[in-house]
């Protein structure tokens, strides 16, 4: 690891002003960037400890829920109101990582990972354009069953690694972010950017943005709501595929749907195109499988992960089907 | 500027690179913390800052300024072994050994967890407490790995001494 210095920041205007200035990065848990420096994939010239921020999770007026950047995954997920007014995110966290990794790692953080692809993390022998712009991708023709099959380009098909994240796409959850031009809310949905050309620019924030807090509007619908992450071991592993999903049913069709999924694109993946074509209807399993190949349709699948467009329709189907009460 | 570690305090290196496991096996001289894969993917190097498990290899040094590490050194009282430790000799919880005093730091934590309702993946009823089955003890330490293979007698060991602290 090259040498850095380190500060603490005490307040969001504190964070605010080291983070805007060259080199500084924003430390929470540290679980993902202290392992990037170390591996010389991230060399900060400075790290900010933000861990002093807010780790309040307050009601708001409009009867959601208001969650500090630095809250450490673990306390959002025993929340006694996320898990009975959003259980879907509580399942989500829980199903990632470890109880070690969960105690550390902040929500800010979380949403601030990167890519887990075996070449972003290999400087030494690997290309890769997000670490090296214009290095090439290895992962196309090589190892790539961890990687998208939906939103990734000729320049990078690395998949977010997150759980929780899918968890909060499905929730409409919002981004509140802090900068030097002033305070601003940007969906979980349009906080990422898809890699296109340019796969080092990961996020909407603009340089020297933090964000302070993560917003879940209220939603009677996600107390029905539920995460199943299908993984290549029964724990402590990042998934193949997983799905979100809050549902509702009345008289035998689904009159609320949210679905998103996680391991399949390079950002938590909410799949409007399946709720629209699911929504009046019932659950069924041609009905799930149709949704899906719309939602699907622009995929773009490589040797090593094509089994996940059969293992999205699938999951989708199992998660919906548990969720409504059906057994077709 | 300093950590209390297993009541004694070492204080803060001036360099912000020492991770807390290299401050407590290179400078605390307590080498009973293990250094195994050094990226946060075994759980061997697994200690309690205050009261939780943490990965000790990912932690700075410096980010546990002013709090209390409790080490498998702590655990007991120097004549008498943590329950734990002692269930994990009862139940061979162990070969090699050399991933032990994180697996035994991380099911102490882990069972404080669970007494405190914290849930898990495999927890049916989101809203009820945990219950110490071993399912939910092979999901709770699964950041822990035993490439011996000693998990049945390691879910053995915290099976009996969650038994005997809800008796």
């Amino acid at each position: 690891m090259i040498p850095f210095t380190f500060a603490r920041a005490t307040s969001p205007e504190d964070a605010l002003g080291l983070a805007a200035l060259e080199g500084h990065r924003l430390l929470g848990g540290g679980t993902n960037l202290v392992d990037l420096m170390r591996k010389g994939v991230e060399h900060p010239v400075t790290l900010v400890d933000v861990t002093a921020l807010s780790s309040d999770i307050s009601e708001t007026a409009q009867g959601g829920l208001l969650i500090g950047g630095a809250t450490r995954n673990t306390a959002l997920a025993a929340h006694p109101l996320v898990r009975t007014r959003y259980p879907v995110l509580s399942r989500a966290i829980l199903a990632g990582a470890s109880a070690q990794i969960r105690n550390m790692a902040t929500v800010a953080g979380n949403i601030l990972q990167r890519s887990r692809c075996a070449y972003f993390n290999d400087p030494a022998a690997s290309r890769c354009n997000k670490r090296l712009p214009g290095s090439g991708c290895d992962a196309r023709e090589g190892l790539n069953r961890y990687h998208a099959i939906l939103g990734g380009s000729a320049s990078c098909i690395s998949a977010h690694p997150s759980d929780m994240c899918v968890a909060l796409v499905a929730l409409d959850a919002q981004v509140h972010l802090l900068g030097l031009a002033g305070a601003r809310t940007v969906p979980l949905a349009e906080f990422y950017r898809l890699p296109g050309e340019t796969p080092q620019i990961e996020t909407v924030m603009a340089p020297g943005e933090i964000i302070t807090a993560i917003e879940l509007p209220p939603l009677p619908v996600a107390a029905r709501s539920a995460y199943r992450k299908v993984r290549d071991r029964a724990s402590y592993a990042f998934a193949l595929v997983s799905v979100a999903a809050c549902a509702s049913v009345q008289d035998g069709v689904l009159t609320e749907l949210r679905l998103a999924f996680g391991g399949i694109a390079p950002k938590p993946w909410r799949a409007l195109r399946a709720e629209q074509a699911l929504l009046g209807g019932p659950v069924t399993r041609d009905a799930v499988f149709a949704a899906m190949d719309l939602e699907l349709a622009e995929a773009a699948p490589l040797a090593g992960n094509a089994f996940k467009l059969e293992l999205a329709r699938r999951t989708a189907f199992a998660v919906l089907a548990d969720l409504t009460g059906e057994t077709a | 500027m300093a950590i209390s570690v297993n009541g004694t305090d070492i204080p803060i290196p001036d360099d912000p690179r020492v991770s807390l496991l290299d401050l407590l096996r290179e400078r605390a001289h307590l080498t009973g913390t293990k250094v195994g894969c050094n990226q946060g993917a075994c759980g061997a190097c697994t200690v309690l800052v205050d009261g939780e498990r943490v990965l000790s290899c990912l932690t700075l040094a410096v980010q546990a300024d002013g709090r209390t590490v409790t080490t498998i050194e702590g655990l007991g009282d120097g004549a008498t072994l943590h329950p734990l430790q002692q269930a994990f000799i009862d139940h061979d919880g162990f070969q090699c050994g050399y991933c032990t005093p994180g697996q035994i730091c991380a099911a102490v934590a882990m069972l404080r967890e669970l007494q405190g309702g914290v849930p898990s993946y495999v927890t049916a009823d989101l809203a009820g407490p945990g219950a110490p089955t071993a399912e939910e003890i092979r999901e709770r330490m699964s950041g822990n790995l035993c490439r011996c293979g000693a998990h049945n007698g390691i879910v053995e060991a915290i099976l009996q001494v969650a038994k005997e602290q809800a008796a």
